[in-house]
């Protein structure tokens, strides 16, 4: 346990800031992939998040929370998931036809499915 | 007696290929819509990558076509197209009636009418303005904003009718990124005081030269680029715009304020091309531009014997392959009507 005995004498381990593709857990993803393939789609050029009401209060970013998903980081989604109001501004303007609510909607479902997640 | 070929569309392509036509020996009609030949050419101020004048690639052009044995038929549409076994026969709006052997359809694209992607606001506020706009009031030398003061702070939008589901456009138009890159510096030139922003998806600098200009658009002009799709752009109650992106580099949505916004209109399909679709029966494809045969070895070949295809009724294409791609259907032409084939 070298890393408590370090904490011991004063030094802090920083958790590394590299998305570990290969340990992350991409079940979210897969699940939203099968039941909304337009979720394939998106090219990142945040119209969404340009147009959310939510987005322009508080940190969500609608865009930033598709591609965290599809890479595997799971923390701290959820909590943003439920910033969303479901308005469907985002499924508007999206140039690439992603249906962006049904997008939230499945993520929500896919957490609460997901033991870790679980809200 | 020598063979005849009708082109249709009097634009860049359709000037190549009556002037190659012509050179080869064929008695070549030369049908215009317009009152002047030259199509787009026309409304242009100067060209990427190397800023020469439009005027230039006119000048060569009529070179080509004035003053040779080619009758060029300006105001002139077509009424009706017909085909007997090898003959073709069409009816002009003027009543007369041209007879050929051969048809090249050159009928070009229209710029993507901006007032569809109605957040915009284009038509409904006074200073969002399109790319080919901005070529005129360069043109005049006079950018100005519509209560005559030159604008400080220009925004460029690119992919306007392109890449959009929304408006029916999956295509990229291929030269919107060059455009604005080009009219960015342009507007620094002529406003050294402006502050210019251009608002991407992705930078397409496909061709030569183009990524040099980017990179000297940066360095020598200091045109900033941020990366995000605008989503709408709205007036403050002083008459200054405002538009919401999300800078999607910062991870943050972003509004600024801009005294004018210049949109990146796409190429489609022209109304004039999807005319004569119907008329003769052409395919088009799923961008609705004429559907070639075969798009490695067969750009210039339509699903009809002796209707040959040149430049952008095709596919997006800048004026070189427009040019190349004139003079490849010229050479399909000469192929067809060749001795013992015919």
């Amino acid at each position: 346990m070298a890393e408590n005995n370090m904490e011991k004498f004063g030094f802090t381990i920083s958790k590394g800031r590299q998305i570990d593709y290969e340990s992350n857990d991409r079940r979210i993803a897969d699940y939203i992939f099968e039941r909304e393939p337009s979720f394939r789609l998106c090219i990142e050029c945040g119209g969404c998040s340009a147009t959310c009401t939510t987005g322009n209060l508080t940190n969500f970013s609608l865009r930033e929370l598709h591609i965290l998903i599809k890479r595997g980081e799971n923390d701290h989604i959820m909590q943003n998931l439920k910033k969303c109001m479901l308005c469907g501004k985002c499924t508007l303007v999206c140039p690439r036809g992603v249906n962006t609510r049904n997008i939230v909607v499945l993520a929500k479902q896919a957490y609460q499915k997901a033991g870790d997640y679980a809200i | 007696m020598s063979k005849r070929v009708i082109v249709i569309g009097g634009g860049i392509a359709g000037m190549e290929a009556a002037g190659q036509l012509s050179k080869c020996g064929f008695e070549v009609s030369l049908i215009e819509k317009e009152k002047i030949t030259g199509g787009h050419l026309n409304d242009w101020y100067k060209l990427f990558p190397d800023r020469r004048s439009s005027k230039e690639v006119k000048k060569y052009l009529d070179g080509i076509v004035l003053n040779k044995e080619i009758h060029i038929l300006t105001d002139t549409t077509i009424e009706k197209f017909s085909k007997d076994r090898n003959h073709f026969s069409v009816t002009t709006n003027r009543g007369s009636e041209i007879s050929a052997d051969a048809v090249v359809v050159a009928t070009g694209f229209d710029l993507f009418k901006s007032s569809r992607k109605e957040e915009y606001g284009y038509g409904i506020y006074d200073n969002v303005i399109t790319s080919s706009d901005l070529e005129k009031m360069f043109r005049n030398d006079k950018i100005i904003m519509s209560n005559g003061h030159s604008p400080k702070t220009i925004g460029i939008v690119h992919c306007v009718g392109s890449r959009d589901e929304k408006v029916g456009n999956l295509y990229c138009s291929k030269l919107c990124c060059v455009t604005a890159v080009k009219q960015a510096i342009e507007i620094r030139e002529h406003l050294p005081e402006s502050k210019v922003f251009c608002f991407y998806m992705d930078m397409r600098m496909g061709g030569a030269h183009y990524e040099e200009l980017y990179r000297e658009a940066q360095e020598v002009w200091g045109v900033s680029f941020i990366r995000g799709k605008v989503s709408e752009a709205g007036e403050t109650i002083d008459n200054r715009l405002v538009i919401k992106v999300e800078d999607t580099l910062a991870g943050r949505p972003l509004k600024m304020e801009l005294d004018m916004l210049v949109l990146m209109a796409g190429m489609e399909m022209s109304q004039g091309g999807k005319n004569i679709a119907s008329s003769a029966g052409l395919k088009t494809g799923e961008n609705r531009f004429f559907a070639v045969a075969d798009h490695h070895f067969g750009s210039n070949i339509s699903n009809i014997e002796g209707i040959f295809y040149a430049g952008t009724c095709t596919a997006p294409m800048n004026i070189t392959e427009t040019i190349s791609h004139a003079r490849a259907a010229v050479s399909e032409v000469m192929d067809y009507l060749k001795d013992g084939r015919k």
